[in-house]
């Protein structure tokens, strides 16, 4: 059933293509159009971090790479923090609309959707903007790369930090979706691993909650050390503020934490924060000039992780699609995520980097801690570094992940 | 410790104490709409808008022109609440003659108009806004850290309420109001302007939401999207208190906020969703809301 429902879409693509062939014909150069879509939250908590800055990171990827003996064109979609509007969205483009590629897609649940609905066209889906592991773990597939960040990297990376510094009780307030849930399962792990103890928590309705008080007397009240904030975007930012407001006096462990989010926050509010990212604009010279190129086209704005991210994974797609030809790219996408995985990455975001047979992109984590207002030499000097986790410990083991395409 | 329903008594204190606050804002926005609709017929789904508008006001006033947070107090409501009379005048005043529905999809429509519009200004991180220095810091109330600014909110919430229920209640000009919504021929022949009466009724009603964003600000981030957070829940108060009852709806507001509250500790994920429960029960034993006066 579904291999005669895939022959008849790759039927239907086939014949599309040999209709538009004619029509162009007649032109000097007959050129495939790689489409490239980028769906994206623009109206909810991860705009900031995502929306059009990421729609931009992709174009700059297109302008940049200058294909040569194709065509690229970019479109982009608000998925609404739906999983199935998301869904919708991408079968539309796969479908009616020739994209090849989906890029970014802030929001686990919406993802996880996303992946699915790759899978079954045999397109490709190149995530940047969330967080839930299970994307190379037991969801993944073959039509699927996981670019910038995981769960697992975050939890290691910051909550394995905090518990070495002594934080080894900890109270969870989690956004009750895929990300949350993923991201707390995580972080427990390591907790346990190193013989702490996760002492409660507290899974609140996302999205719409834009009070936490409650829920940050209720940690408070558990005893634990350390709050583990496993949330993003302006749910992070309302807890942290609200966190300060009501003199918690738990540390508190932005598991997930953007540039966007601390410009909005305020120094005087994040500051001493510890924080994961693979990527910070100020980080070194091409990372500075990546950032110099995107503010010209976002005025006022930083590039964050998952801007970089969707730069640097159109940029590896593009390089991919020349190597192997437009034409065969466009009609077999787990075909072009075979060739991506067997290329080695680089570009001016994340260096030099390798994707794994599962899906996972990787390349090194940084831990971070947000500067005081002193420390700050002007507008989103924000970070200094304190310390890192090579590329080949920053991701969980090939083996731990449950994922298929490993075990064949 | 004292343990009540298995809840440390402290913690359980602390949750009705939040639930109140945050009832504070549920009671100034639910009464913004009672009033609109008592008088108006109008279901003013902007009203979510307009409370963000309040909040996005006193930040421009303090970024763009150095005004604090007190003067704000006043100046955003009366800036917000021009606004909102400018919107009467133009637009909404075109749909009186015409059936509830159509007032909620043009508010509506308004309000993801101006929503995206700040959104596209501004960005959905939120700007932050500081809590006015003389209102920082806490009370140790023994079972709980009660930061003084929401202490603030709540009286400041009751006095605004009860003082637009005893205008609209106990003054000649709240008694005008009321004739006029009965029979608004026989009040305008009697030499009253109803039309502009109407119109300042939306402006107020309008303020009243200003008002409540501008005490926002400082709690949580000013952000394009913290009026659609709200403006469900307060449409859930409305019904259920009874549309366009002033009493009503204050009363409401502050008992959800503490329903919503006791939620949170005992079954969290459905702390979103308590609200609609008793929304469907009461309808369902109490159609006309609780303080609602039959027909």
């Amino acid at each position: 059933m579904n291999l005669s429902r895939r022959t008849i879409t790759l039927g239907g693509l086939a014949s599309a293509a040999a209709s538009t062939v004619p029509l162009r014909a007649g032109r000097a150069q007959a050129q495939p159009t790689i489409k490239i879509g980028c769906l994206t939250d623009l109206s909810g908590p991860y705009r900031d971090l995502a929306g059009p800055g990421a729609i931009a990171a992709t174009k700059m990827a297109v302008q940049e790479f200058a294909a040569k003996g194709f065509n690229v064109e970019v479109v982009s979609a608000d998925h609404l923090n739906k999983p199935d509007v998301g869904a919708t969205i991408a079968r539309e483009w796969f479908d009616r609309d020739g994209v090849d590629l989906i890029v970014e897609v802030a929001n686990s649940g919406v993802a996880l959707a996303v992946a699915g609905v790759a899978k079954e066209k045999n397109k490709i889906f190149i995530c940047s903007g969330s967080a839930t592991s299970d994307l190379t773990g037991k969801s993944c597939n073959a039509s699927t790369i996981h670019w910038v960040y995981d769960t697992y990297m975050l939890a290691k990376s910051t909550g394995g930090a905090m518990v070495k510094a002594g934080g080894d009780t900890w109270f969870f307030l989690t956004a009750d979706y895929a990300f949350g849930k993923a991201l707390q399962r995580d972080t427990t792990d390591f907790i346990n691993a190193a013989g702490g103890k996760v002492l409660g928590s507290v899974a609140y309705p996302f999205p719409g909650t834009s009070d936490f008080s409650s829920y940050l007397l209720q940690a408070q009240s558990s005893g634990a050390k350390v709050l583990g904030i496993a949330n993003a975007g302006a749910d992070t930012i309302n807890t942290i503020k609200q966190a300060k407001e009501f003199g918690i006096k738990m540390r508190l462990a932005g598991l997930l934490l953007f540039i966007s989010d601390v410009h909005s926050l305020g120094l005087d509010v994040a500051q001493g924060i510890a924080l994961t990212d693979s990527f910070y604009w100020d980080m070194n010279a091409k990372a500075r000039g990546f950032s110099d190129k995107f503010i010209a086209k976002m005025p006022g704005d930083r590039p964050t992780m998952a801007h970089a991210g969707v730069y640097s994974s159109s940029l590896h797609y593009l390089k991919t699609v020349t190597e192997m030809g437009a034409a065969q790219a466009k009609l077999d996408g787990a075909a072009t995520v075979a060739r991506m995985k067997a290329m080695p990455t680089e570009d001016d975001c994340f260096g030099k980097g390798s994707i794994r047979i599962d899906g996972r992109c990787i390349h090194p984590s940084y831990l971070w801690e947000v500067k005081s207002p002193a420390e700050s030499k002007g507008p989103w000097d924000y970070y200094k570094p304190l310390g890192s986790t090579p590329a080949d410990e920053a991701f969980r083991p090939l083996d731990q992940g449950g994922c298929p395409l490993v075990k064949a | 410790m004292i343990m009540i329903f298995g809840i440390p008594g402290p913690l359980l204190f602390g949750q009705l104490l939040l639930g109140l606050i945050n009832g504070a804002f549920y009671a100034m926005l639910s009464l913004g709409l009672a009033v609109i609709f008592g008088m108006l017929n109008i279901i003013n789904f902007a009203h979510g808008a307009l409370f963000m508008m309040g909040a996005f006001a006193s930040w421009m006033l303090l970024d763009y022109a150095g005004i604090g947070y007190f003067p704000a107090l006043i100046l955003a409501p009366l800036l917000v609440g021009a606004f909102g009379i400018f919107l009467e005048k133009t637009i909404i005043s075109r749909l009186y003659k015409l059936d509830h529905l159509y007032g909620l999809l043009l508010t509506f429509g308004l309000s993801l108009v101006i929503e995206g519009l700040f959104r596209n200004a501004y960005g959905s991180s939120g700007l932050p806004y500081r809590i006015p220095a003389i209102l920082q810091g806490a009370f140790n109330l023994g079972f709980m850290y009660l930061p003084i600014y929401r202490g603030w909110v709540v009286v400041a919430a009751l006095v605004v309420c009860i003082s637009t229920w005893a205008i609209i209640e106990k003054t000649s000009l709240g008694a005008t109001l009321r004739a006029a919504t009965e029979n608004a021929p026989l009040v305008q022949a009697f030499g009253v302007n109803v039309p502009r009466l109407i119109t300042l009724t939306y402006g107020g009603g309008v303020a009243l939401a200003a008002f409540a964003g501008v005490l926002a600000a400082p709690i949580y981030s000013v952000n394009p999207n913290m009026g659609t957070n709200f403006i469900n829940t307060v449409f859930a108060v409305v019904v259920i208190g009874g549309m366009g009852s002033i009493m009503g709806s204050i009363l409401t507001g502050f008992g959800l906020g503490v329903v919503e509250g006791l939620c949170k500790v005992f079954y969290p994920q459905a702390s979103a969703t308590v609200v609609f429960v008793v929304m469907v029960i009461v309808l369902l034993v109490r159609p006309r809301g609780l303080f609602g006066k039959a027909a």
